[in-house]
């Protein structure tokens, strides 16, 4: 092994292009150099994560503080005297019990309909073979490119116009459709172009031959792809379950233009327009973001590592 | 649906390759292609369906509508191409166009910056490496509207997390979202420190795919740290970086919960993004004409950014 450039490298190389480092031969005794590189990669990264996670913990750590202590503008992450008190006021203030029941539910439609109808899709576009195939796998996929703004005023347009919904009559006209209804949010995003693609990737990596003999026995496709490769995809279909619940649960932009009356609001919205009526009130605010993150980052925590690779996966293709 | 039109392969390949059942040659048969071809679209009507009712559609009813004055109360008049002939001589597009140009400029060079360093960073054989993954991740996972409600404290000129570090080491730190030069950059920063973990990992992701023996080629060759970084490691994740580059540029022309919760387009108009401008106009003014052209306006800026993104990437590659 010629390692000798290894041994010469400066800790400022070293750290530029960190690849180089998972090269050195593990068996080879470490060199001060190799150490002090090691403690400047160490340092490295805990800046970085202090960086990524101090802001959340010290938000946690606002929620908790009484008002008093909150101006006094000490950085304490532990309160001095912690209190519910904001959490209180927030749901006193505010319905945000039932913001956090719509987020729920949007979430949740979200995440079900499309583990349901991403996996159908994908099953059809990685495992039946039919013409047209690699057309509709191009649309799909380059819509991803098409910024959400230019589809949103015809969407709510739509919406609004769906026959004999919300006060409408035959013809879509005189009432409010499914605007201010869950299905506003739920439908258009039913089923993704992200969760077919995710899932046809993922079905790709299914052998065919667990079909092929399943097909031949004269089950039907349904059959075939409900009871062989359904079961199959529960790890794929979980980590597209978790990314489309985070979706939902974080969207903003759309369920503040579909989603008008105030029992309707979700946890984001709500969550926006309190920054504006409570610019000084710092910790409600806080208490709220809390509130709005947690059940994402709780799932998170429990599901990191699928996440991560869930998203490389996807990235690397 | 479209399925009917379709005509089925007169013979289909696939169904000769598959050998037959040994033992029941005859009495189960394959299924047909033309069977095959009903069952992939039957699976396929939900996802194609909401495609075409709120993708397809929406797109052409976007470009009618923005020849017309559409106000969703009161008829349509067909305006030809006023409405964009009114966009060329209004300010306030100037103004957002240049934010978010301004926006973008900042944001997708530091947002692949952050995202590959990181990355280099934890591209390594090592315990901890898991564990820092996911703390370095953890930002994405909080919506937009939390990290901008964290962020307005955190930005906060007295008591915030931000100036009170820079006091320690002496910096006075700005009103950051009062002031109109300051409001923008912060709105960078927190995009970068709410966005970079996803990219990270699709860094990752390419760096594990490139092969070790070109690093040993190129060490072989008396290639330094950097060489190597610089003419294996680069030209190996031009694929990543194109994919990483789109998504940012495309992200960062339709940037809008940040300015909408953190400064509402202020101060002084610093902060209207395009995305804000065409929300306000849609649905604040119910201007939904004006604000149709707007965003085809707006999508064909996106468009010719990611063409010359892939004209530039590509270059890069040879």
């Amino acid at each position: 092994m010629t390692n000798t450039l290894s041994g010469t490298r400066t800790i400022e190389t070293a750290l530029a292009a960190g690849t180089a480092m998972r090269l050195l031969p593990p068996a080879r005794k470490k060199t001060t150099r190799q150490r002090v590189a090691t403690v400047a990669w160490y340092i490295g990264v805990v800046l970085i994560s202090i960086i990524t996670v101090a802001p959340l913990v010290w938000t946690i750590s606002t929620s908790l503080k009484p008002a008093t202590e909150i101006l006094s503008g000490a950085l304490n992450l532990i309160p001095a005297n912690p209190t519910l008190e904001n959490y209180l006021q927030v749901f006193d203030e505010v319905p945000f019990g039932q913001y956090f029941v719509n987020s729920l539910v949007l979430g949740i439609g979200g995440a079900l309909t499309n583990i349901f109808f991403g996996a159908l899709g994908g099953y059809a576009l990685a495992k039946l073979k039919f013409r047209g195939r690699a057309a509709v796998f191009a649309v799909f996929l380059s819509s991803l490119m098409i910024p959400g703004i230019i589809t949103m005023i015809p969407s709510f347009l739509i919406l609004r116009s769906i026959p004999f919904a919300g006060g409408n009559d035959a013809l879509g006209q005189g009432g409010l459709g499914l605007i201010n209804t869950y299905w506003a949010v739920i439908i258009p995003g039913a089923a993704g172009a992200f969760a077919v693609f995710f899932m046809k990737q993922f079905f790709e990596t299914l052998p065919d031959e667990l079909g092929e003999a399943a097909r031949i026995d004269g089950a039907s496709e349904f059959r075939i792809f409900a009871i062989i490769y359904f079961p199959l995809a529960k790890a794929g279909l979980a980590v597209l379950g978790i990314i489309s619940f985070q979706a939902g649960w974080n969207n903003f932009l759309w369920p503040l233009i579909v989603l008008n009356s105030q029992d309707m609001m979700t946890v984001q919205v709500g969550l926006a327009s309190f920054v504006n009526n409570y610019e000084t009130a710092y910790g409600p605010l806080m208490a709220g973001t809390v509130i709005a993150s947690l059940p994402v980052l709780l799932v998170f925590l429990f599901a990191q590592r699928y996440i991560i690779e869930g998203v490389a996966h996807v990235g690397s293709k | 649906m479209s399925a009917p039109t379709l005509t089925p392969p007169a013979s289909a390949p696939e169904a000769a390759t598959t050998k037959p059942a040994p033992r029941r040659p005859r009495k189960s048969r394959n299924p047909s292609a033309r069977q095959m071809t009903w069952n992939a679209w039957l699976f396929l009507l939900v996802p194609v369906t909401l495609f075409v009712v709120f993708m397809a559609l929406p797109i052409v009813m976007a470009l009618v509508i923005s020849f017309t004055d559409y106000a969703i109360v009161g008829d349509f008049e067909w305006l030809g191409i006023d409405n964009y002939l009114a966009i060329a001589v209004d300010p306030f597009f100037w103004v957002a166009l240049r934010n978010t140009a301004y926006y973008t400029l900042l944001y997708v060079p530091a947002g692949l910056l952050v995202a590959l360093g990181t990355a280099l960073l934890l591209n390594r054989r090592h315990r901890a490496v898991r564990l820092f993954r996911t703390f370095f991740y953890i930002p994405v996972v909080a919506s937009t509207v939390a990290t901008a409600t964290i962020w307005f404290w955190m930005l906060n000129p007295q008591n915030g997390l931000l100036n009170v570090v820079l006091g320690w080491f002496g910096i006075d730190g700005p009103a950051w979202l009062y002031e109109s030069q300051w409001a923008m950059i912060a709105i960078v920063m927190m995009s970068v420190w709410a966005g970079f973990g996803a990219n990270m990992i699709i860094f990752l992701g390419g760096l594990q795919g490139v092969p070790n023996d070109l690093y040993e080629a190129a060490r072989l060759d008396g290639a330094n740290a950097w060489q190597q970084f610089r003419y294996v490691t680069l030209p190996s994740l031009t694929r990543t970086t194109f994919l990483v580059s789109t998504l940012l540029i495309i992200g960062a022309f339709q940037v809008f919960d940040q300015a909408y919760v953190l400064t509402k387009g202020g101060p002084g108009n610093s902060t209207v993004t395009m995305v804000y401008y065409i929300y306000n106009k849609g649905f604040g003014a119910l201007e939904m004409g004006y604000a149709s052209a707007l965003s085809f306006v707006l999508f064909l800026i996106i468009l010719v950014f990611s063409l010359l993104n892939a004209r530039l990437t590509n270059r890069n590659n040879s």
